[in-house]
C-alpha cells in the first residue's frame, strides 16, 4: 500500500499563513471585539502630575451619573488588599494609587458605567486634590543625595537607587586596559521608545458569582504566567482562572506585563458580578504601558595598534521609572545585557549596571528585543565603528579581524555564555558583496571630494534568544519552560496545543510545519491552538524571540514522542517487529521492503481501532521544553545614507540584511519577520521617541507626537540569508522576531556617523532626527566659520 | 437621531447619539468589528472604511454624517463568497502578520486601484501612508497591492491579447 508521493510541507517551506483566513475577511477575534450579555465599559482616571501626593479624592459627582455603575478608587481596592500589586521585576505596583502619584498617567480611580462614553464623562466628575511634589524626571538626578524619594511606599528604600549589578572579570579586563595600545570609548544614550503595538492593551473580565469562575480576555503574550500571578495577587483558585489571550494585534513586549487595568477590571467584574470591558486609548498606551530602553550607556574597548580587541568595559545607568517592572529573567537585574562581547573574541570583559526609580511610566519591557539585548548590540557595534576611526581601519576590516571564528564554536564569551553556533564571516562577506560594499566605498571618497556625504554602517549583530535553562531561567520562580501537546485523531488530522501565544507571527501556520515535518502530516490538517489557558499546556510565553526556541522545540519533542508510539502501531499492523520499521515522512515501512507500508493516517486510524494488545487506546502526547542552552541567530546589516549637509536630513539609499537564523521553518514568514524588525530598528534610528519635560510631563503621547515610519518613509529591504543549524535545538531552528530590531538601530546610526566621521563626529543620540544632525555638523570641523 | 445607512450595500437604521462615532456605529451598533481603532487621532488609518468610496477614517467622523450615504467595510470587499483580489494578494503575499491593520490597508488599497490598476511602487506607498502598520514593514503590502491590481487586469481583460503583464 504505497503511498502517493505528494510533497510533506514541513520545515522549508513558504505555506500560506492559515490566519489569514480570518484576518483578510474582518473576522479576527480581538479583545474589543469580545463582546458579552450584560457588559459594562470601564475608564480610568489618571494623574495628569508625575509626582504628587494625594490629599483627598471626591467621586460623589460622578458616582451620581447616570449610567455609572461604580467608582473605584485605591482605597475601594486596599479594603480587597488590591490597592498594590507585584511586578515582573518582583517589585510592587499601585494598581490605583492611594498615598502619591509617581508618574504622569498613572492610574488613579476607574468608573464603570452602562456605556463608554458615560465612563469617559463621568471621568471628569472626579475630584481630585493634589499637592505636587518635585518630579525626578532623570536616573542622574534620581541618585543625587537630597533627591525626593520616589518610594516612600517602601520601608527599606532610602534613596532612589533600585539595583547594582555586575558581569565579567574586573581584574581580567583592568589589566586588558593597562596592556592596550589605544582605547576608545563612547558615552551614548539609548532613549525610551514605546512598542506600540497597533492594537492596545485591554481586557475583558467575567467573574460568574454563581460558580467563581474568572474567564478573562486579555491582549497577554504570556496568559499562563498571568494566570499565576492573578491566583497569586487576587487569591482565586488557580482552577477557576482562565486567561485567554485572543486574537492580537501585535505585541512587541508591550503585552507582556500585568497592568493595573486588568487588575481593576477583574476586581471590578468580582465585585459587581457583570462583565467589565476596559480597552486602552492611544495615550494611555503610550504613556503608561511598558516602554523599553532609557538606557545610559558608556563603553571602552581596549586595542592593539593592529586592531586586535583585548577587553571591552561597559558601565550602564537605567532609568527604570516609578515602579521596577522590567521584564526580565529573575536573577539578571539587565536582561542578557552581558552579550555586549557580541560578535567579537574578546579576551576580557566587564559590565556594571545601576538602576533608578524616576517620576515615570515603569519601563525595561523587552520591545522586539531579547531582554537588553538590543542596548548591547547597539553599544558595542557603535563602538566597533568608532573605533576603526580611531585605528585608520575599516570598519568591516576590524570587524573581519577580530570576529569569533567558525572553529571556536562552541565559543564560551568572557561574560559566560556559550554560544551555539555561528558563521560570522561568512555572513559578513555576503552583505557586503551584495552591497557592493567596496565601490560605496569608493563613491564615498568621491562624494567628499565634491562635497556630499555619504555613509555606510555595518553591524554584525550576535542576538541571543530562547530562554532558557531552567537552572538560570525563570521569571518570579517560574522556570522558562514551554510545553506542546499533540492529538492526532482516528482519520489522522491533529490537534497542537502550544503554550505560546502568537500575536502576528504565523504560530498557527509554522507550528503546524513542524508536525508536519516530524510526522509527515500536511500543515493543513493540523490545527494550531493556542492563548487559552483552560485549553493549553503551561508555558511563560511568546516574548524575547522564544516561541521557537522552546516551544518550538517542544513541538518537535512532543511528534517524537508520537511517533514512537505510531511505529509499535505500525509494526503491529505490518506484522513485523518493531525495530525493522523505518519511517520516514507520513509512512513507516518495513526496512529493505519499503512497498510494505502503512501511512501516518492508517496508523492514527489503527490507534482507536486496532491497537496491539497491552497498548493503550489514542496518539497523543505532551511535552515540555527544558532548553539546554540559549540559541545565538547573527547577521550582519549595511545602510547606506545620503545626508543633506545644509538640512541634516538624511535619506537611506540602500539597507542589505543578511540574517542567519539557524533552519527557517518558514522562509516567508522569516522574511516578514525581518521586514518588520528593520522598519522598528528604522524608527527607533530615526524617529521613535517618548520624552519627557523637566515636569515630567510625556511628551510623545499620540502617534502625532510619536512618530512611527509609514509605507512613505520606509525603506525597501534586501534580504540575504546563510544558515548555521543550531546544534541543540531538534530541528536547528534559532529564533528570528527580533534580530533585526537588535541589529539595526546600530546599522542606521553607523552610516550617518559614517558620512560625518571625516568630520570628527562620533556620536549622535538616537534619535538621529534632522535637526540633531545638522547640529552635529554645526559643531563639527565643517561647522567651522569658513565651511 | 435616526439615521439611514447603506451599509456593504445593506440599508440598515438605527438611533443614536449625535457625539457617537462613525467607528463605533460600524463595530457596536452594526457589529462589524473588522474595523479596528488603533489611535483616536486620525493617525493609524485601522478604522480606514469607504464612504461613498472613498477612503476615510471612521474615527473621525461621527455616525450621523454617514446618514443617507453608503458604507464598505472590510466586511463587504467579498462579493458572492468571492474574496476581493486585493484579500487573496494579501494572503498570498504575505502582506499581513497579526492582522490589526489589514482591514484599512485593503479598503484604501482597494481604492487605489480602482483608479489605477498599475500603480508604481511609489504611488502604493503614498496611498497607504496614512495607515500604520507595526508588524511587515509594508514591503510585502505594498508587493500584495500591485499582485492585486495584476490581477484586476487579468480578470477586466481576458480576451485582449497584451492587457495583463
Ligand atoms: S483609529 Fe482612526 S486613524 Fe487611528
Ligand atoms: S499586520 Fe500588524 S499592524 Fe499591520
Amino acid at each position: 500500500m504505497a503511498t502517493e508521493a505528494t510533497e510533506i510541507r514541513g520545515v522549508g517551506h513558504s505555506v500560506k499563513r492559515k490566519e489569514d483566513d480570518r484576518f483578510i475577511r474582518g473576522k479576527g477575534t480581538y479583545v474589543d471585539d469580545v463582546k458579552l450579555p450584560g457588559m459594562l465599559h470601564m475608564a480610568i482616571l489618571r494623574s495628569p502630575f508625575a509626582h504628587a501626593r494625594i490629599r483627598s479624592i471626591d467621586t460623589s459627582k460622578a458616582g451620581a451619573l447616570p449610567g455609572v455603575i461604580a467608582v473605584v478608587t485605591g482605597e475601594l481596592m486596599a479594603q480587597h488588599k488590591l490597592a498594590w500589586m507585584p511586578t515582573i521585576s518582583a517589585d510592587t505596583q499601585a494598581v490605583l494609587a492611594t498615598d502619591k502619584v509617581r508618574f504622569q498617567g498613572q492610574e488613579v480611580a476607574a468608573v464603570v458605567a452602562e456605556d463608554p462614553y458615560i465612563a469617559k464623562d463621568a471621568l471628569e466628575l472626579i475630584e481630585v486634590d493634589y499637592e505636587p511634589l518635585e518630579a525626578v524626571v532623570t536616573p542622574q538626578r534620581a541618585l543625587e543625595a537630597g533627591a525626593p524619594v520616589i518610594r516612600d511606599d517602601k520601608e527599606d528604600q532610602k534613596d532612589n537607587h533600585i539595583f547594582h549589578w555586575e558581569s565579567g572579570d574586573k581584574e581580567a579586563t583592568d589589566k586588558a586596559f593597562a596592556q592596550a595600545d589605544l582605547t576608545v570609548s563612547l558615552d551614548t544614550f539609548y532613549p525610551r521608545s514605546h512598542p506600540a503595538p497597533l492594537e492596545t492593551c485591554g481586557c475583558v473580565a467575567d467573574l460568574n458569582p454563581a460558580t467563581g469562575q474568572a474567564t478573562i480576555w486579555m491582549t497577554s503574550q504570556a496568559p499562563h504566567a498571568i494566570r499565576t500571578v492573578f491566583a497569586l495577587v487576587a487569591g482565586l483558585p488557580e482552577e477557576n482562572i482562565r486567561i485567554i489571550s485572543p486574537d492580537i494585534g501585535g505585541g512587541f513586549g508591550n503585552k507582556v506585563p500585568v497592568y493595573p487595568g486588568y487588575v481593576v477590571a477583574t476586581a471590578a467584574s468580582l465585585l459587581l458580578g457583570r462583565p467589565v470591558k476596559w480597552i486602552e486609548e492611544r495615550s494611555e498606551n503610550l504613556i503608561s504601558t511598558g516602554f523599553a530602553r532609557d538606557f545610559y550607556m558608556k563603553g571602552e574597548l581596549a586595542l592593539k595598534r593592529d586592531g586586535t580587541m583585548l577587553g571591552l568595559r561597559a558601565s550602564l545607568l537605567a532609568d527604570e521609572g516609578a515602579f521596577h517592572a522590567d521584564a526580565q529573567p529573575s536573577k539578571l537585574k539587565v536582561g542578557l545585557f552581558h552579550i555586549v562581547t557580541g560578535s567579537y573574541d574578546f579576551p576580557a570583559a566587564h559590565v556594571v549596571a545601576d538602576g533608578a526609580y524616576t517620576n515615570k511610566a515603569p519601563g525595561g519591557v523587552a520591545y522586539r528585543c531579547s531582554f537588553r539585548v538590543t542596548e548591547a548590540s547597539y553599544l558595542i557595534e557603535r563602538l566597533v565603528q568608532n573605533a576603526a576611526y580611531e585605528l585608520g581601519m575599516d570598519p568591516a576590516d576590524l570587524r573581519l579581524k577580530n570576529f569569533i571564528k567558525p572553529d571556536q564554536f562552541p565559543y564560551r564569551s568572557a561574560t559566560g555564555f556559550v554560544y551555539d553556533s555561528g558563521d560570522y564571516h561568512r555572513a559578513a562577506k555576503l552583505a557586503m558583496e551584495k552591497l557592493g560594499y567596496d565601490e560605496l566605498r569608493k563613491e564615498q571618497e568621491r562624494a567628499r571630494d565634491e562635497g556630499k556625504l555619504l555613509g555606510v554602517g555595518m553591524a554584525s549583530f550576535t542576538e541571543i534568544v530562547g530562554a532558557g535553562p531552567s537552572a538560570d531561567y525563570d521569571i518570579l520562580g517560574l522556570k522558562m519552560n514551554d510545553g506542546a501537546e499533540l492529538r492526532i485523531h482516528p482519520t489522522g488530522k491533529a490537534i497542537l496545543k502550544l503554550s505560546v501565544q502568537t500575536q502576528g507571527q504565523g504560530h498557527e501556520t509554522t507550528f503546524a510545519q513542524i508536525v508536519a515535518e516530524e510526522l509527515g502530516i500536511q500543515p493543513e490538517d493540523v490545527k494550531v491552538m493556542h492563548g487559552d489557558t483552560d485549553n493549553t499546556p503551561y508555558g511563560l510565553g511568546t516574548y524575547a524571540s522564544r516561541s521557537t526556541p522552546v516551544s518550538g522545540a517542544a513541538t518537535a519533542m512532543v511528534s517524537r514522542k508520537v511517533r514512537e508510539k505510531a511505529t509499535k502501531i505500525a509494526a503491529h499492523l505490518l506484522e513485523v517487529a518493531e525495530e525493522d520499521v523505518q519511517f520516514e515522512k507520513g509512512r513507516f515501512f518495513v526496512k529493505g521492503a519499503p512497498d510494505r507500508a502503512k501511512t501516518i493516517q492508517d496508523v492514527a486510524f489503527a490507534a482507536y481501532t486496532n491497537f496491539p494488545a497491552g497498548t493503550e487506546a489514542g496518539l497523543e502526547g505532551v511535552h515540555y521544553y527544558d532548553p539546554p542552552n540559549l540559541t545565538f541567530p547573527f547577521g550582519t546589516y549595511l545602510v547606506a545614507v545620503e545626508v543633506d549637509p545644509d538640512t541634516g536630513e538624511w535619506n537611506v539609499r540602500r539597507v542589505v540584511a543578511v540574517d542567519d537564523c539557524g533552519v527557517r521553518i518558514n522562509p516567508m514568514i522569516v522574511e516578514g519577520q525581518l521586514h518588520g524588525g528593520l522598519t522598528e530598528g528604522f524608527g527607533i534610528a530615526k524617529m521613535q521617541l517618548i520624552t519627557f519635560d523637566e515636569a515630567g510631563n510625556c511628551i510623545g503621547s499620540n502617534f502625532m507626537d510619536y512618530l512611527l515610519p509609514t509605507a512613505w518613509e520606509t525603506p525597501r529591504f534586501e534580504l540575504g540569508e546563510t544558515v548555521t543549524p543550531s546544534p541543540h535545538h531538534p530541528i536547528g531552528a534559532k529564533g528570528v522576531g527580533e534580530s533585526a530590531t537588535v541589529g539595526s538601530p546600530a546599522a542606521f546610526v553607523n552610516a550617518v556617523i559614517d558620512a560625518l566621521a571625516h568630520l570628527g563626529v562620533r556620536n549622535i543620540d538616537m534619535p538621529l532626527t534632522s535637526s540633531k544632525v545638522w547640529e552635529a555638523i554645526q559643531q563639527s570641523s565643517a561647522g567651522a566659520p569658513a565651511g | 437621531m435616526q439615521i439611514t445607512v447603506t451599509v456593504n450595500g445593506t440599508e440598515r437604521t438605527a438611533d443614536v447619539e449625535p457625539r457617537l462615532l462613525l467607528v463605533h456605529l460600524i463595530r457596536e451598533v452594526f457589529g462589524l468589528t473588522g474595523t479596528h481603532v488603533g489611535c483616536d487621532t486620525t493617525n493609524c488609518g485601522a478604522c480606514t472604511v469607504r464612504l461613498d468610496g472613498t477612503p476615510v477614517k471612521s474615527c473621525t467622523l461621527f455616525g450621523v454624517q454617514a446618514d443617507g450615504r453608503s458604507v464598505t467595510t472590510v466586511e463587504g470587499l467579498a462579493t458572492n463568497g468571492q474574496l476581493h483580489p486585493i484579500q487573496a494578494a494579501f494572503k498570498e503575499e504575505h502582506g499581513l502578520q497579526c492582522g490589526f491593520c489589514t482591514p484599512g490597508m485593503m479598503l484604501t488599497g482597494a481604492a487605489l486601484l480602482e483608479k489605477t490598476t498599475d500603480p508604481t511602487e511609489d504611488d502604493v506607498r503614498w496611498a497607504i501612508s496614512g495607515n500604520l502598520c507595526r508588524c511587515t514593514g509594508y514591503m510585502n503590502i505594498v508587493k500584495a497591492i500591485q499582485a492585486a491590481g495584476r490581477a484586476m487586469q487579468d480578470e477586466k481583460a481576458p480576451e485582449p491579447a497584451g492587457a495583463a503583464s
